[in-house]
């Protein structure tokens, strides 16, 4: 590897590590005052505990020639991954890390406000083993079965989003509806909401023009496509919102944005720039709705993990299929990956659904975990009982 | 001696304030509250910004300020005045409460009622 292609990797490594805490933001600012620290912790300690388990045997699970469901114990404590530019894996080691990071912590949307964090920490450790690893497997690994088929995600579109999404709804399920939530919940940080998109917004172009692994012409690209699609769904959003509201959300123009980096995620390493603003605008149209229908299904997805990055991701997964140019998609004539990513799709699908389920039913079990925070813990807000902090103190006098 | 609580249009705190002040009030406090009078609520985003629910409790001002009974009147002509909004008052504009005060004593000096005002 081309030193300006290790500098381009390290970076966009860095971008995308940064993503974890812009997340943080972005739900933080969407959650009442009481329960911010929790929520932005969910992010945050998924920086720590997911770091630990990769470099012990996360990586190895996921990136190990193992077969085409699972890799190996090849590389436990990063045994043989080589920091030499030239083999570049370590480099890669460290990139795929920072997606290992955020996945977990995109589905701690769906379960704020209630979940317990000690039993989220054992989630945490189970779930990255269990359920991440292989899919990232099947996806990106050279003897994954999704990747022999010849299924094209670019940067992350099934193994991180659509993963995400299918886990929160399960997660959201289980977990249970928010106390009092049937008087709606009003975002109490704004602002945070916005910066915390920005953010995201920044480290996505590490995300998907760093997923080409080289400062090239193809990582330019996914940078363009990226921002477009990002802008256009966010315009989607802004109008669909005046036009059902009568008002334009800072909160929907930040959702809009988050909803066409997702959507664009798997596309980005394959669609022009017109593909992108086509992908955009189904994005904005499609979470648009599905947010707004959400609320007749009896879960509580607190923060529209599965609308958002479920339902972007499902058609930034189909998108690919159809917009990708170069003889590979519908528009070229070829059906054919439309075919393997609609597989993909669904294999993600059922495979995250049953083994997050198995997951969280065992952990509810156990005696001292159990998934739901006290009533009276609820109440106070997770912040002050579970955290022994305040995100706000008063006026500073106390 | 005599509490006069004025619940305001928060945007119309200043004048009100500048108001009670040419009418001669010693000192004021001034709340952020939220409460519903005859007005509606307002209308906000919940969740993500896709739809939007109608909050009953609409952000108010209340300022409070103990006075003399002799400036009674001149106080709440002041209030009203300065706390009406357009075309002789809209809705929401606000309501004012006039409550006996038993004691008052300044922490300072010990001084009571009037001369603690």
């Amino acid at each position: 590897m081309d030193s300006g292609s290790v500098a381009w990797m390290l970076m966009a490594s860095a971008l995308v590590l940064f993503m974890t805490p812009g997340l943080a933001f972005f739900y933080g600012g969407l959650v009442r005052g009481k329960n911010v620290v929790s929520t932005v912790m969910y992010s945050f300690v998924s920086m720590g505990v997911v770091s630990v388990v990769w470099v012990l045997w996360g990586y190895s699970l996921a990136f190990g020639e193992g077969g085409p469901f699972i890799g190996n114990l090849d590389f436990l404590g990063f045994k043989d991954v080589s920091s030499d530019p030239e083999d570049g894996a370590m480099l890669f080691a460290i990139f795929q890390m920072m997606f290992a990071i955020i996945t977990p912590a995109l589905i701690t949307g769906a379960i704020a406000e209630r979940f317990k964090f000690t039993t989220y920490l054992v989630f945490l450790v189970a779930w990255i083993t269990f359920v991440y690893a292989p899919i990232a497997h099947w996806v990106w690994a050279g003897d994954g079965w999704l990747f022999q088929m010849g299924a094209l995600d670019f940067a992350g579109g099934t193994v991180v989003h659509i993963n995400a999404g299918i886990a929160a709804v399960v997660a959201a399920y289980l977990v249970g509806k928010r106390r009092g939530v049937d008087r709606g919940v009003e975002p109490h940080n704004v602002p945070f909401v916005i910066l915390g998109a920005g953010i995201l917004w920044f480290g996505w172009f590490g995300f998907n023009a760093g997923s080409g692994l080289a400062a090239d012409g193809l990582a330019i690209s996914a940078f363009l496509v990226t921002n477009t699609a990002a802008a256009m769904a966010l315009v989607v959003w802004v109008i669909l919102g005046h036009i059902h509201t009568g008002k334009m959300s800072g909160v929907g123009a930040a959702t809009g944005a988050v909803a066409g980096l997702v959507a664009i995620t798997p596309a980005s390493g394959f669609v022009g720039p017109m593909g992108a603003i086509a992908i955009g605008l189904g994005a904005g149209v499609l979470t648009f709705y599905a947010v707004r229908i959400r609320h007749k299904f009896g879960f509580d997805d607190a923060l529209e993990v599965m609308a958002v990055h479920g339902i972007g991701g499902i058609w930034g997964a189909v998108a690919t299929g159809i917009f990708a140019v170069g003889g590979i998609g519908l528009v070229d004539g070829n059906a054919q990956v439309l075919g393997y990513n609609v597989v993909a799709v669904l294999a993600t699908i059922a495979y995250s659904f049953v083994v997050t389920f198995i997951i969280l039913k065992i952990l509810d079990v156990i005696p001292g975990l159990g998934l739901r925070a006290d009533e009276a813990d609820e109440d106070a807000g997770l912040d002050v009982s579970l955290h022994g902090e305040r995100a706000y103190v008063g006026d500073g006098a106390d | 001696m005599i509490k006069i609580e004025a619940v305001v249009r928060p945007e119309r705190v200043n004048l009100v304030v500048e108001a009670l002040i040419d009418a001669g009030i010693g000192g004021y406090h001034i709340s952020n509250v939220s409460g519903k009078g005859t007005q509606q609520g307002v209308e906000v985003f919940t969740g993500r910004g896709a739809a939007t629910t109608t909050r009953a409790a609409l952000p108010k001002t209340v300022i409070t300020t103990v006075i003399k009974a002799g400036l009674q009147d001149t106080v709440i002509e002041a209030i009203v005045n300065a706390a009406q909004s357009g075309d002789g008052g809209q809705i929401g504009d606000g309501k004012i409460f006039v409550s006996p005060v038993s004691e008052v004593i300044r922490v300072r000096t010990g001084e009571k009622d009037e001369a603690a005002l």
